[in-house]
């Protein structure tokens, strides 16, 4: 089985957003990146997948030449190799992103065979598209399917599931197919040491694409006026309860 | 402005708020153009979206509607907007509006802006959207002769016109690859306790818990609110928690009377999930944490300590 899962790297914000002065970006001063939560999942789901059917896995990433880093974090996880799309740091919309990255699985493609699975996160954790895993789908004219949590392959057919009222949807999707999966689809493990430097001697294919015309163009970031509260203190630890106790009551909740 | 379609999700007969909500908004962009509304299935539905100032409800009947089917609901929702040449595709932001709406711009090759805010026509049109769950906003235009878009639920409230809706029942035509991907079975749930989104109480714990076993008096305390229990995403990638009890940005959006958390220092992955809260009661031994300035009550100290006391002091005023 052949497994490629596409991620993104992301601020990792915590707990207040500040913007560059030309507001078209997060300023990072203080911060490092990630991989987006359910890219994390869904780098584990790929390397599950090897471990269980065997064969290769390859991750993917469109975005500057530092997003190496999350490469090789993903790599030290246990994924084989990784295709590069190097970006000059500038955003580019779902439509271009998913252009791009069709066009890198067709040029893997041609010279391995096909991926049976690509993967890929529900959303980006920074833009919030849903939709480069359908667009992908659309421009190799595989089934797609999004909002994932659970996933078996057997017998060339992928059983998706979503949680739904009620109970869990199931799919069964003829491969190859296109999956977008959500956190909690599995609980990702933590890299080893030994996994560590076997990432740095994994192989990297790294290209430049075209960013193409931006159909959705950012024009700039608005950190939104939050209600900023001054909680009311109820009190000092466990002597507080009498107090907490009281506000329950007045809110009808005890 | 132009002709809208607003792609209409339903429950049992009754119209979704979310769309509702989304078909509110649309509204405002027809100008003096007509609002139409496609329902898969359910024509019951059809009243509340005319209620809600939908002049003609389209009402797709297939067998294949019953079961997900997103690229069969895509097909019917890009077929209909070409023949009426809509401006504006419209949908409710939930997984399934942003799913076939995002698969009816790929099969057109047009861009698709989810969760939007606020909408603004013209040319080009220009939208402000949620980034990161809704910590962050995006003003971002829109180059297409079709603008598809979602509407962020409950950021616009949903209004009534009181109008009545032409009801226009037709089958769609459909292909087998529109049909490739649907649900082949359901498989129910264990009946759980009180589920984590229709809860009007949730207590939650964060890092500061520290264990597995240290949700034990949350448990406790939740036990005696009827309240479900909640989790920050620090406490399910350390595997203490599942992840079904995971509020925040990538885990459940909540919105009850009361959110209790415990230890959570209020990132800002972890409130994109609990805004909607009516009030919050923040627990926490940091009275620098960022969720100070999020909550309406807060107590120093530690949750290990304040938590059994608020138990004891519940159980001693309904003297049991």
């Amino acid at each position: 089985m052949r497994v490629l899962v596409c991620i993104k790297r992301v601020p990792a914000v915590a707990g207040r957003i500040t913007l560059t002065p030309d507001e078209r970006a997060i300023d990072m001063k203080y911060l490092g990146f990630a991989i987006g939560p359910h890219e994390e999942c869904a780098v584990e789901q790929a390397v599950r997948l090897i471990e269980e059917h065997g064969g290769e896995s390859v991750v993917l990433i469109l975005g500057p030449a530092e997003a190496l880093e999350q490469l090789r974090d993903a790599l030290a996880l246990g994924i084989n190799r990784a295709i590069h799309l190097v970006t000059d740091g500038e955003e580019w919309d779902a439509g271009s992103t998913a252009a791009a990255i069709a066009d890198a699985i067709r040029d893997d493609e041609a010279a391995n065979g096909h991926f049976d699975i690509v993967l890929l996160g529900n959303e980006a954790a920074d833009s919030g598209g849903y939709q480069v895993g359908v667009r992908i789908g659309r421009s190799l004219g595989r089934p797609a399917i999004a909002g994932i949590k659970g996933l078996a392959v057997a017998g060339g057919v992928a059983s998706a599931e979503q949680e739904v009222a009620g109970g869990r949807d199931v799919y069964d999707l003829p491969l190859p197919a296109i999956i977008a999966v959500l956190e909690g689809i599995n609980l990702p493990r933590f890299p080893s040491v030994p996994g560590r430097l076997r990432a740095k001697s994994k192989p990297v294919a790294a290209s430049n694409p075209a960013r193409g015309e931006q159909g959705l163009d950012l024009v700039r970031l608005v950190v939104p006026q939050g209600v900023s509260k001054q909680a009311v203190v109820l009190g000092s630890g466990a002597d507080a309860a009498p107090a907490i106790v009281e506000m329950l009551a007045g809110l009808g909740v005890l | 402005m132009g002709v809208v379609l607003v792609y209409a999700t339903s429950t049992d007969g009754v119209a979704d708020d979310v769309t509702l909500q989304a078909l509110t908004l649309a509204r405002g962009l027809a100008g003096g153009d007509s609002v139409h509304a496609v329902l898969m299935g359910d024509e019951a539905a059809a009243s509340s979206l005319g209620h809600h100032g939908a002049a003609t409800v389209h009402v797709a009947v297939h067998e294949a509607l019953a079961s997900g089917a997103p690229d069969a609901r895509a097909r019917i929702v890009g077929d209909l907007a070409g023949r009426l040449g809509a401006a504006f595709v419209v949908g409710p932001g939930t997984e399934e509006g942003n799913t076939v709406l995002a698969r009816v711009a790929a099969d057109a090759e047009l861009p698709f802006a989810a969760n939007c805010l606020r909408v603004t026509p013209g040319s080009p049109v220009t939208v402000l959207r949620q980034r990161w769950g809704g910590s962050l906003q995006e003003e971002a235009v829109i180059r297409a002769d079709r603008v598809i878009l979602s509407v962020a639920p409950h950021s616009v409230p949903a209004e009534a016109t009181g109008g009545a809706a032409g009801v226009e029942p037709f089958t769609p035509d459909l292909g087998a690859t529109d049909l490739v991907v649907r649900v082949a079975r359901r498989v129910p749930a264990a009946a759980a306790g009180v589920s984590l989104a229709d809860a009007k109480v949730v207590v939650s714990g964060g890092r500061g818990v520290g264990s597995t076993a240290g949700f034990g008096p949350i448990e406790e305390l939740a036990a005696l609110l009827g309240a479900a229990v909640g989790c920050s995403r620090a406490v399910t990638i350390s595997g203490w928690r599942s992840h079904t009890a995971q509020v925040g940005q990538t885990g459940t959006r909540i919105a009850p009377d009361l959110y209790i958390a415990a230890g959570i220092s209020g990132a800002t992955q972890h409130m994109a999930g609990c805004k909607a809260s009516k009030k919050i009661l923040a627990i926490n031994k940091d009275p620098e944490a960022p969720i100070m300035t999020m909550a309406d009550y807060a107590v120093i100290g530690d949750l290990h300590q304040v938590v059994p006391a608020i138990s004891a002091e519940i159980r001693r005023v309904r003297g049991v």
